[in-house]
């Protein structure tokens, strides 16, 4: 056989959005409570109840339309999806249908740094998930946990666009750091908050109609998109050049034995009996309502991925944790405003810590001076303050340092009152105290000394007790340099300014 | 005391001539007195009791309004906290409510006194109260007779004279065809006036709470209380609430009455003919223009409704399962099992029916022959509706096509039991308010007139009725028991 075959890949992905409650009733989102502890009388479907649409869900839909550039419906209707099951309280999911919230739009990948390939998104609708079948030590029995009952979802179609489980990874990364970054949803894919399902075919090169396609189930992170994907088409070529024939139905990942395992057919399939649901009204987005999101837009990865790299000089690794976790961007982004905002350029003039930023800053060039508040600020954010988060196993939402105290560090490093080596003994105290760093500074004795007559006496000193030392130095042997800044540091109670230090140093020993 | 209007009722507490407990006692003995009628599923004479003290004190506080203290009874559909709330159906047999629907909870809030339960037709599908799990209600007039459905535990109370007044729920004429075969005063208000929160769903999009009582006025101060927006249902609408009993005597001199041609033909039975002559004449008599109007969509009404109310149903109900609450049927073999046998043996045969009817019109390749025309048919009688009501006031028209029926007569032929509804199914489908009122008997059993009325012109129909029952009795007679 010879036939080169394309293969063509569809995904569905639901991210769960990240609301304070569910879509359609008051109870908590929150995962990981104890079983049926966030199920209200909503949740659990009783005779009755009724069904009142969240509003932070439509505008979390809406944000996500509108970073896809799609087109947001005017007008959107819910939908009941007709099926029993026993994690589906009421018999049926309310979904959409026919009149999704979000239209047509695109998003582009890019890989291996080839030109950017645009992939069609069909549509993005609104519906509740379901709650959880538990099959384990229940005796024989199966557990239902209606928590997650009624948590929003945003199930976000894609075009057939993609020809590889490469390029599908690349989507399926690209969507992940969209809602991730938008803050419509935490991405935690262990936790289930987003998911994706895959409909795969192939068809010989050239083809223009489709293969006959199968979805695959229940792929819960990148790496088994990947080898689902590619088992899936090594099957499938299989059994056509074997003569077979591809059935459409649904199959399972099993990521254990990595492989793909016929879940149900085409025939058993469930006609759901879509219909407008008689419980809600249609959702109206008005263009005040759109105009009010489009102001609060967040910015989109690309563009905070550009920003990091060109405007702030950020390293790459850097530029990539901030986009993997928005939340420590946004840390950061409050502590370096915070520390813009205060930012004091006659002080810094006169005490920035290197001769050759001291006259960026005098020179008023204010794009580097960006560069170096940001630097100072990421490089802290990721240091300090991510060791200290992942000692402590916080999260940075809980950091005991806020960004206000930790731009107040920055700036008293940024004008050379401390080094950055007193600077982690600052953040100690600012960690475990209430207090700001220049009070910390100033009650613990920490301020830098930038006196020349006081850092010259004390050279003076040091030179004269190392005579043999200088003698060396001036012979060629430059490591003797450092012997000497440490051994004035030293003396300094590490308070010394460095840039006064290595100056004076210099000339004495010239 | 049973005789007395809740007016009346309330001078009498106020003044103390009697107190709520001793008013509560009286009509709980009665409920007991007359428990052949099959009108309660559950008495709650301790809670009742209970709450009388509590309206006593109340009363005794000055802090009462009109229905403190006034015994009354709900639709066992109306779900009742603490409180078994089956609906009729042995699918709830063993359903303890733990939450009140908001209706239960604002008259609850007016200090109301709860006696129990009303029977029901099964899930409210019926028109006769013979599909209820508890046994068919017998019509106090003559007890081989029906008292209609399906709020028809609701007419029976009212008309014995077993509560002072009741709540119900129509879909299709729910409240008003049992109002007319008992005999008693029947409200179904606009759709969305009265939230459906905790009103257990048969046809989401037609169903509407209302009141039932022996007088318009008594009507009017129980739906003023349980009238309005409601947060937790989306689709009640936040018009704000007139008084309705403000407006109870305007005079009636220039109100425009429309007959729809197409209910007053040769078809109507010469009895029920007659017996509105009669009263249309009164309304001559007070004032009012007659004018024949034309609805011609009204004849597909039955038909679109059994699609859009079964479509629903089959998907309102699907949350019976035996698995969260509910009846659930023995050792389960399976999951399939469990829903088989759990539905089948705790369902009956209207429920099922319907429940079959529905998934049949919503399935893949029937949706648009049925699901979809029966919409549109439904916005066209919305568009007569509101044609006609742009020329008349009101429209009038029969409740029903007869008297009572007897028991056991039609439950055999659901087509014969779906045409009793003709009169009172097009007024759900277009969402207006209508009334049913006493207007006289044939052969000894009693007859309603239909009042119905444009969107939230509930004030308006309370008017009409009332000026009626000012100058007729027939909301005063009573049925000997």
């Amino acid at each position: 056989m010879n036939t080169q075959w394309e293969v063509v890949i569809g995904l569905e992905i639901h991210a769960q959005l990240a609301t304070k409650t569910k879509i359609f009733s008051g109870a908590a989102t929150a995962y990981g409570a104890e079983p049926n502890t966030q199920a209200c009388v909503i949740s659990l479907g009783m005779p009755g109840v009724l069904p009142v649409l969240n509003e932070d869900a439509v505008r979390k839909a809406v944000i996500f339309g509108m970073a896809i550039e799609a087109e947001i419906a005017p007008y959107s209707v819910f939908a009941r999806k007709n099926y029993f099951y026993p994690d589906l309280p009421k018999g049926y999911q309310i979904s959409q249908f026919e009149l999704p919230i979000v239209g047509k739009g695109r998003l582009y990948i890019e890989i291996d740094g080839k030109p950017p390939i645009p992939i069609g998104i069909t549509r993005a609708h609104l519906e509740e998930d379901a709650g959880k079948s538990l099959h384990e030590n229940f005796h024989g029995s199966t557990g239902i946990d209606l928590n997650r009952a009624g948590t929003p979802l945003l199930e976000i179609v894609s075009e057939p666009d993609m020809r590889s489980a490469k390029e599908a990874v690349a989507y399926v990364r690209k969507i992940h750091e969209l809602v991730h970054n938008l803050r419509i949803c935490d991405g935690n894919m262990q936790e289930g908050s987003f998911r994706c399902d895959a409909n795969v075919s192939i068809r010989p090169q050239g083809q223009a109609e489709f293969g006959t396609r199968a979805e695959i189930k229940n792929i819960n992170s990148f790496n088994f998109i990947e080898k689902a994907i590619n088992y899936e088409v090594e099957r499938q070529i299989e059994l056509i050049e074997n003569g077979g024939k591809v059935v459409q139905e649904t199959r399972l990942y099993d990521s254990d034995k990595d492989e793909t395992r016929s879940m149900r057919s085409k025939e058993e399939a469930n006609d759901y009996r879509y219909f407008p649901d008689p419980d809600l009204l249609p959702v109206f987005i008005s263009d005040e309502l759109k105009a009010d999101i489009k102001r609060n837009m967040p910015e989109l990865p690309d563009s905070k991925r550009k920003r990091y790299g060109e405007d702030y000089c950020l390293s790459l690794d850097q530029v990539e944790y901030f986009l993997s976790e928005p939340s420590f961007a946004e840390f950061f982004e409050d502590t370096h405003e915070e520390f813009k905002q205060r930012f004091d350029i006659e002080k810094a003039k006169k005490n920035f810590i290197r001769d050759d930023e001291k006259n960026l800053i005098a020179n008023h060039i204010q794009n580097e001076v960006t560069q170096i508040s940001a630097k100072l600020v990421a490089n802290w954010v990721m240091g300090e303050l991510l060791r200290r988060l992942n000692k402590e196993g916080l999260s940075v939402e809980q950091s005991k340092i806020s960004p206000e105290r930790l731009a107040g560090l920055g700036l008293e490093i940024a004008y050379g009152s401390i080094s950055d080596k007193i600077g982690k003994q600052v953040f100690e105290l600012l960690w475990n105290g209430s207090e700001s760093a220049d009070e910390i500074i100033e009650t613990q004795g920490l301020r830098q000394i930038t006196d020349t007559g006081a850092i010259e006496a004390i050279i003076d000193t040091i030179l004269a007790a190392n005579e043999k030392q200088a003698e060396q130095y001036r012979g060629g042997n430059e490591k003797m340099f450092g012997f000497f800044v440490g051994q004035v540091m030293k003396a300094m109670q590490g308070k010394g300014n460095p840039a006064e230090i290595n100056k004076i140093l210099k000339a004495k020993l010239a | 005391m049973h005789n007395k209007t809740i007016t009346e009722l309330a001078q009498g507490l106020r003044a103390k001539e009697f107190s709520s407990v001793e008013l509560t006692q009286h009509f709980s003995n009665r409920v007991k007195q007359h428990a052949d009628l099959n009108a309660f599923i559950t008495v709650t004479e301790d809670f009742a009791l209970h709450a009388a003290q509590l309206a006593d004190v109340r009363i005794a506080n000055g802090k009462a309004e009109l229905l403190t203290g006034i015994p009354m009874a709900h639709k066992d559909i109306f779900c009742t906290q603490d409180v078994k709330t089956t609906c009729g159906s042995k699918m709830l047999d063993n359903f303890i409510a733990p939450y009140n629907a908001t209706v239960v909870g604002k008259l609850n809030a007016a200090g109301v006194v709860n006696l129990g339960k009303l029977n029901m037709d099964e899930f409210a599908m019926g028109s006769s109260n013979e599909t209820s799990f508890y046994g068919a209600v017998k019509n106090p007039w003559n007890k081989n007779a029906v008292s209609g459905g399906s709020s028809g535990g609701s007419a029976a109370a009212v008309a014995a004279k077993l509560a002072v007044c009741a709540t119900g729920s129509d879909t299709g004429g729910s409240i008003r065809q049992p109002a007319a075969f008992c005999g008693i005063t029947g409200i179904k208000p606009t759709y969305g006036r009265v939230s459906r929160y905790g009103m257990i769903a048969y046809a989401s999009s037609l169903d509407q709470g209302g009141s039932m009582a022996r007088s318009a006025e008594d009507c009017a101060i129980l739906l003023q209380t349980m009238a309005g927006f409601d947060a937790k249902d989306s689709t009640s609408v936040d018009v704000s609430v007139p008084d309705y009993c403000a407006d109870l005597n305007k005079p009636l001199a220039g109100l425009k009455i429309g007959l729809p041609k197409e209910f007053f033909t040769a078809d109507l039975n010469a009895d029920m003919a007659a017996t509105l002559e009669t009263s249309i004449n009164e309304y001559r008599k007070l004032g009012a223009e007659i004018k024949e109007v034309s609805m011609p969509n009204l004849k597909y009404a039955i038909p679109a409704y059994y699609v859009i109310a079964s479509a629903e149903c089959s998907s309102n109900l699907s949350r019976f399962d035996g698995v969260r609450f509910g009846y659930r049927c023995e050792n389960p073999a399976d999951l399939n099992d469990l829903y088989t046998r759990s539905r089948g043996e705790a369902f009956g045969k209207e429920v099922k029916r319907r429940i079959l009817m529905g998934t049949y019109a919503l399935s893949a390749g029937y949706y648009d022959a049925y699901y979809l025309k029966a919409q549109q048919v439904r916005r066209l009688i919305s568009e007569d509706f509101k044609n006609a009501l742009n020329e008349v006031d009101v429209i009038f028209s029969p409740v029903t096509p007869t008297p009572a029926f007897n028991i056991g007569e039609k439950i055999a032929n659901p087509i014969e039991m779906y045409l009793a509804d003709i009169y009172t199914i097009a007024i759900n489908l277009a969402g207006l308010p209508a009334m049913s009122i006493p207007a006289g008997f044939i052969n000894g059993l009693p007859v309603g007139l239909q009042v119905i009325g444009n969107y939230f012109d509930e004030a308006r129909l309370l008017n009409v009725a009332h000026a009626y029952q000012n100058v007729t009795d027939f909301h005063k007679q009573s049925p000997s028991l």
